[in-house]
């Protein structure tokens, strides 16, 4: 614990003299930098060890505020969101000293590098807190620091709007996570997790009220549609490494939050395990549609954001639904899958943004229509980018096949050897939904890769591109390489998983193992399989390379569809490539397309564009917040903008209050 | 002498000065009238508690004279040249109408004073203090709202200062001195920053009326 609170003061540390360092971005890109680096460096060895099995350790100091302690605790759960938390902060740490470089002259470094390791630190904090007060304070800390680090780029408008529109989400979420830890601490009597963990017996009405209370507060930061709408605005208006830390982990502390607040409520009912389904099914098909009728890269990767807290959600509705009715494969392996995909996410979608950051970086855009052709001029970007465009859409040897994989298990040896509805039909949904959302995600990265990476360059900028230095292609390889260590070798870290699930509801670590180890020679399977694919494939390269070596080849541009002239504008747009799938979908996408048609003879101008905003936002949001503004707007009688009036106001308040308490 | 003996007069003074400045409309006349009030007030604490907390008391009244005798009046003194107004024109409520409000308020003071029970003054009659002090405060704040100009806010503004102060003569056994200069740094900090920012008003809008501050609303 004490090497754990010692490198998140050295972030900390790093933060401050980032700030200190005011005008040179040079220094303080290296203090800040360096700092997250060390620190995070650092932290990863305790929350490793407590995560492979040692035993929890805490830190309690008073603290002077009203139900306040300075309470923080490691325990297996913390620790196994503190290392993808950790390993993202540090790589992107690394990649951001490169990528803000171009911002430095009209930019200070000082404040975007302060404000990262505030978040770093923050995080990790709300991993750690054992006390509400603490954990609050964490919570917004790390709500308001991203909120400066989405406002990065703040003279552009559409980067305000997205910065206010997360900081009103994240406060409405706070807000019911205020009610929420208020009702726990009144039954436990105290504002400690661990006194609140120790209370049995608690209500079943109020249970779920907490519960419902948490799903929403909590689910407004990890992204559960509807309440998502912070996710598509805020994570393409941040800078790239921000991006991939805020989708990453940041989101994440969402579903440890939820989760924590679980292991306070005793045993669930079934409908909480429900619940979870439907959202995980919902934000996940909603996720990956909307995603595929975009043509901002990062916008694109935030909706995938919501698809993947979709599969997440899935795999721990399901456990709930297996610990409520005594079904241990089931419960075990939907937390697995659920928890497995927390890190895998963090490491393929970590890996994607900063990709899309390498890509903005060298060309200066990020709307596909103007991309095309990279994979030749930036290798290291393209084909990193290919392994986490794959290892997204959950396809073997990587690491969302494993995840997703577990899941599916899970669901199957459920639907094949139990009869009852309860448990049926959210299983078979979970399957049937998750194969929906692997093959929309698979097709969307086509999309995503094929226009960006591939073909010829759509303009100018995507022509002159070039390729990111060192300190943003290593963060890129190094994650890369662990999306393929989790993929080839999945059998060991499922297994190393024991501990994590031993701290759930209804969960101890000797049954979750043997539930595990029946997993074990499937996963064993998928590594002999995964081997066998990749010596195939060097294979064929080989052979490729050995039948060409005594030919010419001529190269030529990609996608000329015989054309003798072909030309960039000819080739597959993004909208054009998603036509096919976002028209079976149009009922629910409401793609708006202004369509001027090449009309007579000799046809003048004409021109084609489509735009998707998001459903919930204009359907709910929108309309909702303007009936609040149109009954608010009512009040504005009492504001005059008179002094004398507003004086008024007070002295009439405090003149009724001095009658009310002498009378 | 004894408490009463001295309370008595200073309490009149008080009051008459607060009815004088519900009356008056020259902005010259109010600037001395509440600088008479702020002596007044000044000496309180030094005579009632002379005997066993000599020093500490007189420094307050000593702070509090210069301050409300000399600083205040010579600030405000100095906008009246700049902002070239000599009285308040237009007042929301009128005169008469603001000292018959004015007795309403210290009828209203009375009974509070009567029926309040403030702790740690066994020795000293406080319901006459107490009253005149909120009767002080409400009429200062009466000022503030029933006034157009810049001006009688920051007199509203010093004579509520004067109503707190009064209560505070009556705790200042429990109240840390430095707790009274504090208050007392306060009220000077912001006559300091109220009468600039009315000398400013008055340069930008060539008068100083706050009402029409409005129009700067969005």
């Amino acid at each position: 614990m004490a090497v754990l609170l010692t490198a998140m003061g050295l972030v900390a540390l790093g933060g401050l003299a980032a700030l200190a360092a005011g005008r040179s971005s040079r220094l303080a890109t290296i203090l800040g930098a360096g700092g997250s680096v060390i620190g995070c460096g650092l932290g990863l060895v305790p929350a490793l060890s407590v995560v492979l099995g040692s035993a929890p350790t805490g830190w309690h100091e008073a603290w002077d505020l009203p139900g306040g302690s300075f309470h923080v605790g490691l325990d297996a759960l913390s620790g196994f969101f503190l290392v993808p938390t950790l390993l993202l902060s540090l790589l992107a740490a690394i990649y951001g000293g490169e990528y803000l470089r171009p911002y430095a002259e009209r930019k200070s470094l000082g404040r975007a590098w302060f404000w990262f390791n505030l978040l770093v630190v923050s995080m990790v904090l709300v991993l750690i807190a054992r006390n509400v007060v603490l954990f609050l304070v964490a919570w917004e800390t790390m709500a308001l620091s991203s909120f400066f680090l989405v406002t990065f780029e703040h003279e552009r408008a559409e980067v305000r709007e997205a910065g206010w529109t997360y900081l009103v989400a994240t406060h409405l979420g706070t807000a019911f996570l205020l009610v929420m830890f208020l009702l726990l601490a009144r039954s436990a009597g105290s504002f400690d997790f661990d006194r609140m963990a120790a209370v049995v017996g608690l209500a079943p009405a109020l249970a779920s009220l907490i519960f419902v209370l948490a799903l929403v507060g909590f689910g407004t930061k990890a992204g559960f549609v509807p309440f998502h709408v912070w996710l598509p605005e805020a994570h393409p208006a941040a800078p790239s490494h921000v991006s991939a830390v805020m989708s990453g982990v940041m989101i994440k502390t969402g579903i440890y939050g939820l989760l924590r607040t679980l292991t306070f409520l005793g045993p669930p009912p079934a409908w909480w395990g429900w619940v979870l389904v439907t959202i995980g099914l919902t934000s996940g098909i909603f996720g990956v549609l909307f995603a595929l009728a975009q043509h901002d890269l990062k916008r694109l990767l935030a909706y995938h954001s919501v698809e993947n807290i979709g599969i997440i959600t899935l795999g721990l509705g399901l456990g709930l639904v297996g610990v409520s009715l005594h079904l241990p494969a089931l419960a075990v392996l939907g937390f697995a899958g659920g928890l497995l995909h927390v890190l895998n996410h963090a490491l393929f979608k970590g890996l994607l943004f900063l990709g899309a950051g390498s890509v903005l970086h060298g060309t200066g855009t990020l709307d596909m229509d103007h991309l095309g052709g990279l994979l030749k001029r930036m290798p290291a970007t393209g084909a990193t980018f290919l392994v986490g465009a794959a290892a997204i859409a959950g396809l073997p040897p990587l690491n969302g096949f494993v995840s997703e994989f577990l899941i599916y298990l899970g669901a199957y040896r459920t639907v094949t050897s139990h009869g009852a509805l309860a448990v049926l039909v959210p299983a078979a949904l979970g399957i049937a939904g998750l194969a929906l959302i692997g093959g929309l995600a698979a097709a969307c990265f086509a999309k995503a890769f094929g226009i960006v990476f591939l073909g010829e360059p759509r303009g100018e900028r995507a022509a002159k591109a070039h390729e990111a230095g060192w300190a943003m292609k290593g963060p890129l390889y190094a994650l890369a390489a662990g999306c393929a260590v989790v993929g080839l070798c999945p059998w060991p870290i499922v297994q190393s998983l024991g501990p994590v699930l031993g701290t759930l509801p209804g969960q101890s670590v000797a049954s979750t193992g043997s539930t595990l180890l029946g997993t074990g020679h499937l996963l064993l399977l998928a590594t002999v399989v995964a081997g066998l694919v990749i010596g195939l494939v060097g294979g064929l390269v080989l052979l490729r390379g050995r039948l060409l070596a005594r030919r010419p080849v001529e190269e030529t541009g990609t996608w000329d569809c015989g054309y003798a002239r072909p030309n960039a504008r000819m080739q597959y747009t993004s909208s054009s490539f998603a036509q096919p799938l976002t028209s079976l979908f149009s009922l629910f996408l409401r793609t708006r397309r202004r369509l001027t048609p090449p009309e007579g003879l000799f046809p003048g101008r004409s021109s084609f564009a489509t735009e998707t905003p998001d459903v919930c936002r204009e359907g709910i949001y929108r309309p909702a917040f303007g009936a609040i503004e149109r009954v608010v707007g009512r009040l504005r009688v009492l504001q005059q903008g008179r002094v004398q009036l507003y004086v008024l106001y007070v002295v009439l308040t405090l003149l009724a209050l001095l009658i009310w308490k002498m009378g | 002498m004894s408490d009463g003996a001295v309370m008595e007069p200073i309490l009149v003074v008080l009051l008459v000065t607060d009815f004088l400045l519900l009356g008056s409309s020259r902005f010259r006349t109010c600037i001395k009238l509440v600088s008479v009030q702020g002596v007044a007030l000044g000496i309180l604490p030094a005579l009632l508690h002379g005997a066993e907390n000599s020093v500490r008391a007189w420094l307050l009244a000593g702070g509090s004279i210069v301050l409300k005798g000399v600083v205040f009046p010579w600030l405000l003194l100095r906008i009246l040249r700049e902002a070239q107004v000599r009285r308040e024109a237009q007042p929301f409520v009128g005169h008469s109408l603001s000292i018959l409000l004015g007795v309403g308020v210290l009828i209203f003071s009375l009974w509070v004073g009567s029926t309040l029970v403030l702790p740690a003054t066994a020795e000293l009659d406080t319901s006459l203090l107490v009253s005149a002090g909120l009767a002080t405060l409400l009429i200062g704040l009466f000022l503030t709202i029933s006034r157009r100009t810049a001006l009688s806010q920051v007199l509203g503004y010093i004579v509520v200062e004067n109503g707190i102060y009064t209560f505070g003569v009556v705790l200042v056994g429990g109240v840390p001195a430095l707790v009274e200069l504090g208050v007392l740094m306060d009220a000077f900090v912001a006559v300091f920053i109220m009468s600039i920012a009315a000398y400013h008003i008055s340069r930008e809008f060539e008068h100083i009326n706050v009402d029409q501050l409005d129009r700067l609303k969005g």
